[in-house]
Order: C-alpha cells, then sequence, then structure tokens
C-alpha cells in the first residue's frame, strides 16, 4: 500500500516537472519571444532593450533553469501586461474558478447520479434507453454555445438570471449548468454500468434474500460499491472541468483564471499564460492523485494489493 | 470494462436494425455528401459581401427574404452558403485531426501493449503527461504565438488528442497479445512487423474505430471552440464557431443568428458520437469515460 503510492507520487512528480519543462518549451514556439512582446510597432532598440530587460539575450539553457528554479518556488516573474506579480494574479483570479468548477461539479452529480442508477435499475427498458439519449444529447452539445443560448433564453427572454459577472451568487447558475453539461455524460454513463454490475452481484442477492427493503438494497449495497469509480472519476472530472473554463468564463465574462489566460493570450502575455497552463496542470495532476487516494481508501479490496 | 473482451463482432445485434446507427449513418452521410459537393450546391457565394442587405432573416421568418432561405449574416452573405461550406472545414478538421492523433496514438498505445515493461511505462508516462495539459488552453497559446491557420489547427488538434487511442489501443493490444493466434503466428516463424499488423492491428480496429468516432466528434466540437474564441480557423473561412461567434453581439436581437450554426454543430457531433455509440454497443464492450 504504502509503496504503491510512493511510487504513485515519484510519478506525479515526474509529470509535473515534464509539463514545466513543456511549459516553458510553449512560449519559445513564437520563435523570438522579445519581438512578440514589443508589438509590431516597436523598433529594433526597443526589442533589444526588452530582450535585456527580461533576460532573453542569455543562453536559453540558462533561461531555463532559472525559470524551473523560480517556478518551483512558486515565483512565475512578473506579468508584461498587468504589471503585477503572475503568482498574485493567478491567487487573485483562483477563487471565481474552483466556485465555478464545484458549482459545475455538484450540479452535474445531482443530475448523473439519479439518472444513473434509474437507467440501471430500468436496464434495457425506454428509461434506459431515454437517459443513453440525455448522454448522448450532453456529450454533442457545444458548452459556448449552449451558454450563448441559454443567456439569451434565462438572461433576456425570460430575465430571471445574469447574463455575466459574478457580482451575486446567481451568477454561477448559467455557467455552472453549461460547465455540468460536459461531466453528465461520462459520470452517467459510468454510475449506470457500474451500479448494473453491482446488482448483478452476489452480496445484492444475499441483501434482496433476507429481506432489506428495495431501497436500502440500491442504495446501501449497490450505490456503495457502484460509487467508487464515480468519485475517482469525478475527480479526474473537476481537472477537466477546471482545464476547460477558459471557453466559458469567457463567454460569460467570469474574471476566473481561465478568463486571464485568454486576456494574457491575446495581450503576449505570456509568463502569465505559461503560468496557468502549469497551475492548471498541476492542480490536475493533484486531483488524479487523490483520486488514488480516494479508490483505496473506499475500496478495501485494493488496500491489500 | 469487465472480463473478457469480445474482439470480434458478430454477437451483438446487427448494425442495420439499430436505429441510434441508422440516425448517426445519415446524418454523417449526408454532412460528408454536402461537404464534398459544396461549391456545386451552394446558392451564393458563400465570401461574397452585400452591405445593403445584411442580417435578412430566414426565409421562413417574419421579414425573410425567399431568395436568402437562411438569411444573411452581419455582412450580408448568404447563410445557408456559409453553412454549407462550414461542413466542409468540420468534416475536414475532423477527419484529419483523427488520421494524425490515431497515428500517434495508435502507434504508442500498441508499442506499450505489446512489448510492456520499460517502453509500456513511457507510454503511460505519455498519456499521464498528455492528460495533465489542458488541452484548450494550450491550443489558444500556440495558435497565438504561431498565428492561427487551418493546418495549424489540423496539427496541434492532432497532437493533443491522441490519448484515447493510446489507451486503447494499449489495453487491447495486451489482452490479445498472448492469445493463441498470436502464439501461432509467432510458431510459423513470421517477422515481429508481420505480427503487429497482420495479427494485431486487425484485431484491434474495431476497438479503434469506436474511438476515432469519440475524437472525432471531440475534434469538431474543440474546432468550433477555438474558432468562437478567433484562434481557430481565421475569418473569412465560415467555420461554424466562427459564424456564432461573429453574430454573437447580434444574438439578443436576432438569436437565429448563432441558433442555426449552433443546431448543425450539434447535429453533427450527435451524428459521429450515434455511429460510435452503435459500433460500442455491437461490440457489447464499454470504452466511455
Amino acid at each position: 500500500m504504502l509503496r504503491f503510492f510512493a511510487r504513485r507520487f515519484a510519478v506525479a512528480v515526474l509529470v509535473a516537472l515534464t509539463v514545466l519543462t513543456l511549459a516553458f518549451l510553449l512560449t519559445r514556439l513564437s520563435g523570438d519571444l522579445a519581438i512578440s512582446i514589443a508589438g509590431p510597432n516597436a523598433t529594433v532598440e526597443d526589442v533589444e532593450t526588452i530582450r535585456r530587460v527580461y533576460g532573453l539575450d542569455r543562453p536559453i539553457s540558462v533561461q531555463y533553469l532559472d525559470w524551473l528554479g523560480r517556478a518551483v518556488q512558486g515565483d512565475f516573474g512578473e506579468s508584461y501586461f498587468f504589471r503585477d506579480r503572475v503568482a498574485k494574479l493567478i491567487a487573485s483570479r483562483m477563487p471565481v474558478t474552483i466556485t465555478l468548477g464545484l458549482v459545475g461539479l455538484v450540479i452535474a452529480l445531482v443530475v448523473s447520479l439519479p439518472l444513473g442508477i434509474l437507467a440501471a435499475v430500468r436496464e434495457g427498458t425506454w428509461v434506459d434507453r431515454a437517459v443513453g439519449l440525455v448522454a448522448l444529447v450532453g456529450q454533442a452539445m457545444p458548452s459556448f454555445w449552449l451558454g450563448l443560448v441559454l443567456m439569451i433564453v434565462f438572461g433576456l427572454q425570460l430575465a430571471w438570471l445574469p447574463i455575466s459577472g459574478v457580482e451575486t451568487w446567481q451568477g454561477y447558475i448559467l455557467p455552472g449548468v453549461v460547465l455540468a453539461f460536459s461531466a453528465i455524460p461520462s459520470l452517467t454513463r459510468l454510475t449506470r454500468s457500474g451500479m448494473i454490475e453491482a446488482l448483478a452481484s452476489d452480496y445484492i442477492r444475499t441483501a434482496r434474500a433476507k429481506g432489506l427493503t428495495r431501497f436500502s438494497v440500491l442504495v446501501k449495497h449497490g450505490f456503495r460499491n457502484a460509487a467508487i469509480p464515480v468519485v475517482s472519476i469525478a475527480a479526474v472530472q473537476l481537472g477537466f472541468m477546471l482545464g476547460g473554463s477558459i471557453v466559458i468564463e469567457t463567454v460569460f465574462a467570469l474574471h476566473g483564471v481561465g478568463f486571464l489566460a485568454w486576456e494574457s493570450i491575446s495581450k503576449n502575455d505570456f509568463p502569465v499564460v505559461q503560468a496557468v497552463v502549469l497551475v492548471l496542470a498541476l492542480i490536475y495532476i493533484g486531483l488524479t492523485l487523490l483520486a488514488d487516494l480516494l479508490n483505496a481508501v473506499l475500496d478495501p479490496r485494493l488496500r491489500t494489493a | 470494462m469487465s472480463g473478457a473482451v469480445a474482439l470480434s463482432p458478430g454477437g451483438g445485434r446487427s448494425l442495420l436494425r439499430n436505429w441510434g446507427f441508422l440516425v448517426g449513418a445519415v446524418i454523417v452521410g449526408v454532412c460528408a455528401i454536402i461537404a464534398i459537393i459544396a461549391p456545386w450546391i451552394v446558392p451564393y457565394d458563400p465570401f461574397a459581401i452585400d452591405l445593403d442587405r445584411r442580417l435578412v432573416p430566414p426565409s421562413f421568418m417574419e421579414g425573410g427574404d425567399p431568395r436568402n432561405f437562411l438569411g444573411t449574416d452581419q455582412l450580408g452573405r448568404d447563410y445557408l452558403s456559409r453553412l454549407i461550406y462550414g461542413a466542409r472545414i468540420s468534416m475536414v478538421i475532423g477527419v484529419l485531426t483523427v488520421i494524425t492523433s490515431g497515428l500517434i496514438g495508435i502507434t504508442l498505445g500498441v508499442l506499450g501493449g505489446f512489448y510492456g515493461g520499460r517502453i509500456d511505462d513511457a507510454v503511460v508516462f505519455a498519456i499521464t503527461t498528455r492528460l495533465s495539459i489542458p488541452a484548450v488552453l494550450v491550443a489558444l497559446a500556440v495558435a497565438a504565438l504561431r498565428g492561427s491557420s487551418f493546418m495549424l489547427v489540423v496539427l496541434v488538434l492532432g497532437l493533443l488528442l491522441w490519448d484515447r487511442f493510446a489507451v486503447v489501443a494499449r489495453s487491447t493490444t495486451m489482452q490479445i497479445r498472448n492469445l493463441d493466434y498470436v502464439a501461432a503466428a509467432w510458431c510459423a516463424g513470421v517477422s515481429r512487423w508481420w505480427v503487429l499488423t497482420r495479427e494485431v492491428l486487425p484485431n484491434i480496429a474495431t476497438h479503434l474505430a469506436v474511438v476515432a468516432t469519440l475524437e472525432m466528434a471531440l475534434a469538431i466540437l474543440l474546432e468550433a471552440a477555438l474558432s468562437f474564441l478567433g484562434l481557430g480557423v481565421p475569418a473569412p473561412l465560415p467555420s461554424w464557431g466562427l459564424m456564432i461567434s461573429e453574430a454573437k453581439e447580434y444574438m439578443f436581437f436576432e438569436p437565429w443568428v448563432i441558433i442555426i450554426p449552433g443546431a448543425a454543430l450539434f447535429v453533427l457531433v450527435l451524428g459521429v458520437n450515434l455511429l460510435g455509440d452503435a459500433l460500442r454497443d455491437m461490440m457489447g464492450t464499454d470504452l466511455s469515460r
């Protein structure tokens, strides 16, 4: 057990280091970073100044090691556009993104768990097929388009919810729903297949034979076992949702990390872009590690392995 | 995935009796045909600007003009013509991305699954690293740095969406590498290349076909999202995502300007997913995540 986690943790650290390197290489894709920062109207002297000020005149290996050394300590340098520490910028935008991600995850779970259980209990009937159709529709829905359509319907025509911004908690509802759509199909399918497997097992037959109520059989015995993969995938999904929040934050003008990344991309503010890629990747790595931990804690069978 | 996987189709229901397959095949087929014959069926030039006839509603709506069945956009370009050319962009991006990502993912997955050991460790590491990278963000950043173009979108999506190909190719290859017919081929003294291309690949092909549909759907959606954010297919190409983005300003007064391209996108992706689901049902396996 301990060895398993030591190994798992070592892999996570290696992946994180690889992502660090890739994030560094990402911004060198432009060819000459100084020219990109200086913009189209800069003179040759401007570019030279920028090269010196940002240390871009040093050998690339020195720049890499310098960046790596600082990044490991949480220092991502200074934003060219916002004139502020990148770490501070990201920290100030993080609450919005995390809140949005959690709202999305909660909505997704509230919808997909009952749907998945229902489909499993009524396997092969029209109910099951209807749930399958819901999952398919969710999978095919372009999130940015769904966001715009919901804005028109609930923001403008019904005027129930704000169209953009998060001055009040209602501002999180529409983007949360849109974000949830990306996770509902896989969570529903996973709950369904987990429940079907659980319901076909011996312990369910035993529970039924003992004369337990239908609810007790389904929830206490069936769902507890079906939930194991769902919990770990939910953690992974949260990581994907945070990564995908850039589109939704842009649509709804939510000033989270995704929106920050979007602003920095359009302003050629590379330290910020680099740092956001890195932070989102690190959160994902952390969440998958957590998912493995949860799996082992929830499923005693995995602990001895 | 539980227990042994049926590696050959035939046990499941007939494809043609599956309504999902039929609907999916019709949607994707029609879209493919439209994409191919686009230049011959468009009523107007999709790039022709007519500033006197801007945002004319579709002909079936109030104030519509029978000359423009789906109306005109903010520059007076015929919406139906642009929609038809948009099908071409979505289909080509979807197919090219699947080819690129399939080549990368299947190569990695088959190598890892077939050889195991260190090679497999490296493949699993590559998959884990790829999954931790936020794809949309990186695609946007690369497009911003290199300047967005049609081929760049294909290349970036192809380089980012190979993970599921690798995962499935790896696990299925592992399952069949020790089966009798592979052992028989070894005994017959054939080369390693022969075993990989003649014994392994054909037997995991159906699984890879399911992944191909999922990835094609994802690629089409991602291209639209990138174009919507202005860093995908460059204007004036009529990508459906770009059409939504350009029409966004007017959507509160004329909702149809975003409903039409969005609905087209939704229907095409639904069709591709229906095909994939039918293939999966037929094999009786669950590859969904």
